[in-house]
């Protein structure tokens, strides 16, 4: 199929991409950083977390960059005060959506919640937090689900699916009250689907899914998504 | 069926509609239903039966005459009198009186003559005429001649100008050019194309939809028959919500009906044409009236909305080209069919022509089921159509546009009812829901109310709308107890505006409207609350004196 | 702990500032017009909240210091178990996990129902995130605002 290529302006600079390209692929060619959380080079895009969402002239709208394609003569602007503000308010309401403490969490240091906390100047949360007791998954002899610290991203549900072809994880229930479950809402020991392929525990943004007795910093496989997305293009 | 077939069957069925004297038709849509209109209906035909008067009153079960407040209504005919909240002892009286002697029963007939008055019933023209699942009494008013005209004389390139020039706009509530989105799905590249017909109401007190579906499916049938035509698809869905029995009920007999008919199918009256219809039941989210959670939900995936674009005009059902439209829109296909776009083009307002049906409720004298032309005023709505404040109450708001919608006060009575309008007051014309609130209502409370609703049914797929609404119901709950601050009073607008800027779909966008028309039109009445914790309708604080007063 | 992490930079600090209250100075009540207050750990009992009332009445400044005081921290792993949780909290730590003696003491202050971090409370002007907080942060901090100065620690800290 032949490619249309299509011109745009980002952040002042002009640059050409293929038609069916992202906004955010076509900024991450170009070396303009736009910040993402649920998006994972590889996996399909959601738009969920609102984090990449970017301006383009002439549209009160938002949009976001990771699912948005590109179309000729778009001008795109990634960091103006106003999206800067919208980035800082979703880092304080995904803190405060859930139990978040750093201090004893597996994911401290390599946590990209937290790294975007201190990216946008998140010094304290100024919202009403909640405060969620959800029962550990521990039953898998080698991964734990903690869904208090769960952000909802779905990346592992969309690795799990995507890539490992099993899907075994997927949601429960709706907007806050949304829960990643194994299977049927089942231990996860039990779950017969699951391959224990640790994908999952690979992509998961925060420390809500990891691997036993070992810390984040140690496990987190950062080269998977890139051994995933290599693996797609053949 | 043949192209001729369908005049003869027309003709026959209004030479046998002709040899009835009386024709009584009993509203058996889920409103009257459930006050009774079943056991009405046996108690009329009884009735009938015991005179022998079988060969010249004709009764029959059809739909909602938009009279829902005095159900159970029944209409008769000629004459067109309706008789309102009819008991099967007074369905007896009715016979012996109206139909053998000619006399209509005084005490049962309905008075409010104004309540049709400004109305302009043309989506709902059959609704309380025929009988929904009698498919003859359809094509006896002209049904399915659309779709013969547009099948055998019309190219979809014509269909889709005609659309164009009627200035036909989405009745699912954002108000996108119907002739438009029609090009844009005809020109698309890729194939099979396919249609979707929305009918997930899932606003409370919403019931227009539904009410079109139980009462003249045929109308919708014909309506995204003709759509698909224009378009080139060969498989549509319409996606009713499970909670609609009765609807799902009557659109699968119909579609049954249709297809037998020749309606639906292969080579619809001869002509190389393919289509059918198939009907996918929703499972109870508010957020699956939204495109493409439908899409998602028809997919087979959880109903969760994808960001657009890619529109589903582009990539919709499968990635496919995909036509979506609000049943109501597609209803109103047939009759600009047949009296042309320019005729459809002077009712109503220029740039939002048309009617629209509203299901009005809340505190007025005569809710129900209304289709009115756009540009109407509220104040005809609520004073005229609506007759006033119930109980001699006190005109304070009236919420357009469902949950999601925005209160508007008495200052802004005169706005006229069109998409644009609603839309700069800070209010949207939604699913058709308008609500009348009295000053028995506090407003805070008000925005609580559809704040915890519009909470409760987000999908969760983005942050604003997920954990933002919780934060707003969090403040206003704080505001109703009477702890919330002036400073409360920034955060909410704050992140009122941050939700309805950073979130995804339309659910989330338009959720904080409550709130900041609320907050626009009632801020006095926020500010009693924080500053002199005062509730100027007495709603709030209730419980904290009720135990303050126990302990 | 991590105040004193500045080392040598407190020999600077000491010539700028008056230390006027913290736990290890031995005076009962809190001074009145303090310049800037900094207070760490988070608000879990009747005494922690009155003592945080006073602060803010008598500072001109307070600097909410740690992650304790930033976002509850560790203290704030009692709230998972829901709210008005105080005697379950109680049972826990002084009879379950108790080796001798199991008893619920009665001398000690009354558990808030939840534990709380100090702007959910009062007015806090300037934070300092950190478990534990960042000593080059707190001298920043210190010596911006003893300078008349507004800080701004953006890329400066740590979440958490």
């Amino acid at each position: 199929m032949s490619q249309k290529t299509v011109r745009l302006v980002i952040d002042g600079k002009e640059v050409h991409a293929a038609e069916d390209e992202t906004i955010l692929k076509v900024a991450l060619e170009n070396e303009i950083d736009i910040p993402t959380m649920c998006y994972l080079e590889g996996l399909s895009g959601l738009g969920g977390c609102r984090l990449c969402l970017v301006e383009a002239k002439g549209m009160s709208k938002l949009f976001p960059a990771c699912t948005t394609p590109v179309s000729n003569g778009m001008e795109i602007t990634t960091n103006s005060e106003r999206l800067l503000k919208h980035r800082k308010k979703v880092i304080e309401l995904l803190l405060s959506e859930r139990t978040h403490i750093c201090s004893v969490c597996v994911a401290n240091g390599s946590c990209e919640l937290q790294e975007m906390a201190t990216r946008f100047g998140v010094d304290h949360v100024p919202v009403v937090r909640r405060w969620t007791g959800f029962e550990l998954d521990m039953s898998h002899e080698r991964f734990v689900i903690d869904r208090n610290r769960c952000i909802l991203c779905t990346r592992c549900i969309r690795v799990c699916d995507e890539i490992e072809g099993v899907h075994t994880l997927d949601l429960k229930m709706r907007g806050k009250d949304a829960q990643v479950i194994m299977d049927l809402d089942e231990p996860w020991a039990s779950s017969y689907s699951c391959t224990s392929c640790s994908k999952c525990s690979a992509v998961c943004p925060v420390g809500a899914i990891y691997i036993k007795g070992k810390s984040l910093a140690e496990t987190k496989n950062r080269a998977l998504p890139e051994f995933v997305f290599e693996r797609r293009k053949r | 069926m043949k192209p001729d077939e369908l005049s003869v069957i027309a003709e026959r069925e209004s030479e046998l509609r002709k040899s009835f004297t009386n024709r009584i038709n009993i509203c058996c849509s889920s409103g009257c239903a459930n006050l009774g209109a079943l056991k009405v209906l046996k108690a009329f035909e009884d009735a009938v039966k015991d005179l022998g008067f079988e060969k010249k009153c004709k009764v029959a079960r059809t739909g909602c005459l938009g009279t829902c407040y005095v159900g159970p209504a029944v209409l008769i005919e000629p004459g067109d009198y309706i008789y309102m909240g009819v008991t099967p002892e007074a369905a007896r009286q009715i016979v012996n009186e109206h139909i053998v002697n000619g006399r209509p029963v005084k005490n049962f007939l309905y008075a409010s003559e104004e309540y049709f008055h400004k109305q302009n019933r043309l989506v709902m023209k059959k609704a309380g005429n025929i009988d929904p699942l009698r498919i003859e009494d359809y094509i006896a008013f002209g049904g399915y001649s659309a779709l013969l005209k547009v099948l055998t004389s019309m190219t979809p390139t014509e269909v889709i100008a005609n659309v164009a020039t009627s200035g036909l706009r989405g009745r699912g509530g954002a108000g996108f050019p119907t002739g438009l989105k029609w090009s844009l799905v005809a020109n698309a590249i890729g194939t099979p194309k396919y249609v979707v017909a929305n009918l997930d109401e899932g606003d409370p007190g919403v019931f227009a939809n539904r009410t079109l579906a139980e009462a003249d499916p045929n109308t919708i049938i014909e309506g995204i028959t003709i759509g698909a035509y224009a378009v080139g698809a060969e498989l549509g869905y319409i996606y009713i919500r499970g909670e609609y029995p009765l609807g799902v009920q009557t659109l699968r007999k119909t579609l049954d009906n249709a297809r037998s008919m020749g309606f639906l199918g292969k080579n619809i009256f001869g002509t190389p044409f393919n289509f059918d219809l198939e009907l996918r039941l929703g499972a109870g989210a508010f957020v699956a009236g939204e495109e493409t959670a439908i899409l998602a939900s028809i997919e087979g995936h959880r109903a969760t909305p994808h960001p657009r674009p890619p529109y589903p005009a582009n990539a919709g059902l499968w990635g496919k080209p995909t036509l979506i439209n609000n049943v109501e829109t597609f209803g109103n296909i047939p009759m600009i069919i047949l009296n042309g776009g320019s005729w459809f083009s002077k009712i109503g307002k220029e740039g939002c022509t048309g009617t629209k049906c509203f299901s009005l409720t809340g505190k007025v004298k005569n809710p129900g089921l209304i289709e009115v032309p756009m540009g109407i005023t509220l104040r005809e709505v609520v004073f005229n159509i609506g007759n006033g404040m119930l109980e001699d109450g006190k005109f304070k708001a009236v919420l357009a546009g469902g949950p999601s919608g925005g209160c508007l006060p008495e200052s802004l009575l005169d706005l006229s009812v069109d998409y644009d309008s609603l839309t700069k007051a800070g209010a949207i014309m939604g699913s058709g829901g308008i609500v009348v609130i009295d000053d028995k209502s506090c407003m805070v409370d008000t925005a609580k109310f559809f704040i915890t609703f519009c909470m409760e049914e987000s999908c969760g797929k983005c942050t604003p709308c997920r954990i933002g609404l919780v934060k707003v119901h969090g403040i206003l709950e704080k505001i109703t107890r009477g702890e919330g601050t002036l400073e409360d009073l920034v955060l909410l607008e704050d992140m009122s505006n941050f939700i309805r800027e950073g979130s995804l779909c339309g659910l989330g966008q338009t959720a904080p409207n409550p709130v900041l028309t609320t907050l626009r039109y009632f801020r006095d009445e926020y500010i009693s609350h924080i500053v002199s914790k005062k509730c100027p309708a007495e709603k709030c604080f209730r419980e904290q004196e009720k135990e303050a007063t126990e302990t | 702990m991590s105040f004193l992490d500045q080392d040598e930079r407190l020999i600077d600090l000491s010539e700028k500032i008056d230390l006027v209250y913290s736990p290890i100075v031995d005076i009962k009540n809190f001074p009145e017009a303090v310049d800037v207050t900094l207070i760490e750990g988070a608000v879990g009992t009747d005494e922690q909240l009155n003592l945080l009332r006073e602060a803010r009445e008598h500072s001109r400044i307070i600097v909410s210091l740690g992650d304790c005081a930033v976002t509850g921290n560790a203290t704030a792993l009692r709230n998972t178990v829901g709210e008005n949780n105080s005697d379950l909290v109680l049972k826990r730590s002084y009879v379950d996990n108790a080796t001798i003696q199991p008893q619920i003491p009665k001398q000690v202050p009354r558990l808030l129902k939840q534990a709380y971090a100090l702007h959910e409370i009062v007015k806090v002007d300037f934070y300092i995130p950190g478990c534990p907080p960042n000593a080059d942060l707190i001298n920043y901090m210190i010596m911006e605002l003893v300078s008349g100065r507004i800080p701004n620690i953006d890329s400066k800290f740590k979440y958490g």
